[in-house]
């Protein structure tokens, strides 16, 4: 909650944080569908592209979450939460939601731009509410990650460098902006125990009419899920050393 | 002249190490409920450590200490709900109004859904802040931030109330304003106080006993006069001080205490 409240107050984050997936659709995107170098099936490589785009972004947006905790940590804010008779999981629940919340505004506008770049996206209910729950679940995932690795390294600088480190080879060892079947199995296999790979997987089934699921949504679904347990827990159990 | 009421706070020989560092040694407290307790110290004296573990951020490595009738180990989650906690650090939120900022406190706390607008109204008037309510936190001043913290951590109404360095960076008014604020608080809500301090004004105006720590171990504890009669005629606390945790205020203390501290400082300043 609160956090959505600044994020109304400064809007401006909102944008500069457009702008990168607005590069990668106009740039990357153009010369990529006129090179037709990558097999997308009956998909455009902007269609195909997309729900990457909008992953990575989502990605992007949550890793760091961290820093925030950090921040909050060196407040004292940390120290009021810890404090007060809240269960651990329910506060990392909650900055996972409030990322959530965040994701889906960044989700929205990064949509509004894949249309405007002509890419038809399924209406209807039924898909926009899956892709809803995609989002949702997948800030989730990044921003508990994030959480668990601002628990490890309690210091802003560590965190910069190895969000850095982890960001890039989850985007790029994924089926973001091309397909599995492209990657030398080495890399499939890196891949396939990607979590992003099964987001964008999700989206690109949420997404677009003619994208033939890889995964299947219910795998995609339950590796999110189950992912994003799992790291909850354990950003339950290292939260409260943030306060020592 | 001991209340009959058990203490608010006991502990028996807590102690916390750090690596090889023994940052509390054996330390034995007894604040009687509904008094203002002064812990009193050097920078890296222990007293930052101690609170933490009382208020259960910290696990001791040795001994235990009961809170409001709640064992700090075995029952954390009680303690964490009869005791309210001011960091030394700013935590409030400064992108945020006072109310918004009291708002995640009642969440935090479980306060009742309809109880929450007027407890909050409440407490911000009795805090001073009645004006300021709507305001963004980054506009106050570093008074009524010190305030806006005090009244998230009494929202709940709890039996204790620990403050790390309350008054620090404030200028005098702002901190007479904080004192008289607390001292009501005692007087209406009955809640005891733990604050702690290196600043011997405010450990002689504000609070009814004092214990003073060096090095970890609580080295004297008493009211404010009787540890001056135990120093020697016509001392002051400052003698008092420098008696028993030697004169090195101004060489204890590690990089990282100054840097938090000024940190504080400027930010409430």
């Amino acid at each position: 909650m609160a956090d959505l409240r600044k994020l109304r107050r400064d809007p401006t984050e909102m944008f500069t944080r457009a702008v990168q997936p607005l590069l990668w659709f106009l740039v990357f995107g153009q010369v990529f569908t006129r090179t037709r170098v990558i097999p997308t099936g009956d998909l455009s490589y902007l269609e195909f592209m997309a729900p990457g785009i909008l992953a990575q972004s989502v990605l992007f947006a949550a890793i760091f979450y961290g820093i925030a905790v950090i921040w909050e940590r060196d407040l004292g804010i940390v120290h009021k939460m810890l404090v007060s008779p809240a269960s651990r999981a329910s506060l990392v629940v909650g900055k996972a939601l409030a990322a959530g919340a965040r994701g889906l505004v960044q989700g929205a506008m990064v949509a509004a731009i894949a249309l405007l770049a002509g890419v038809p996206l399924r209406a209807g209910l039924l898909p926009v509410a899956g892709l809803t729950a995609a989002v949702l679940l997948g800030s989730a995932l990044f921003a508990t990650f994030s959480l668990v690795i601002a628990c490890i390294v309690k210091t802003r600088e560590r965190f910069m460098g190895i969000g850095q480190v982890l960001t890039m080879p989850m985007f790029f060892a994924s089926n973001a902006i091309y397909p599995l079947d492209m990657m030398p199995s080495w890399l499939r296999a890196v891949a396939r125990v990607n979590p992003l790979t099964y987001l964008v997987d999700a989206l690109r089934t949420l997404m677009l009419a003619g994208a033939p699921p890889v995964m299947g949504l219910a795998l995609d679904f339950a590796v999110l899920a189950s992912v994003t347990s799992a790291l909850v827990l354990l950003a339950a159990r290292l939260y409260p050393g943030l306060a020592r | 002249m001991r209340s009959p009421r058990p203490p608010a706070i006991s502990t028996v020989d807590l102690t916390r190490r750090f690596d090889t560092v023994l940052a509390v040694d054996r330390v034995n407290l007894s604040v009687d409920a509904g008094t203002i307790f002064g812990l009193l110290g050097p920078n890296g004296a222990g007293k930052s450590t101690t609170i933490k573990m009382l208020t259960t951020l910290l696990p001791p490595s040795s001994g235990s200490a009961q809170v409001a009738g709640a064992d700090i180990r075995r029952q954390p989650r009680v303690v964490r709900g009869a005791i309210g906690y001011v960091p030394q650090l700013v935590s409030a939120d400064g992108g945020l109004t006072g109310v918004e900022n009291m708002a995640l406190s009642a969440a935090l706390y479980d306060i009742p859904l309809r109880a929450r607008g007027a407890r909050i109204r409440e407490s911000l008037a009795f805090m001073g802040l009645a004006e300021a309510a709507h305001q963004l936190v980054r506009t106050y001043s570093g008074g009524m931030v010190r305030r806006l913290e005090i009244a998230q951590g009494l929202l709940h109404r709890p039996a204790v109330l620990f403050l790390d360095e309350p008054t620090i960076g404030l200028d005098p008014i702002a901190r007479h304003a904080v004192w008289d604020r607390l001292q009501e608080t005692r007087r209406r809500f009955d809640t005891t106080v733990l604050i702690t301090t290196h600043d011997m004004e405010e450990a002689d105006v504000l609070c009814d006993r004092l214990a003073i720590m060096h090095r970890g171990q609580v080295v004297v504890a008493g009211t404010p006069s009787e540890l001056k009669e135990r120093t020697g005629a016509g001392a002051s606390l400052g003698d008092v001080f420098s008696a028993f945790a030697g004169a090195t205020i101004a060489n204890e203390g590690s990089f990282g205490d100054i840097a938090r501290t000024r940190r504080t400082a400027s930010r409430l300043g």
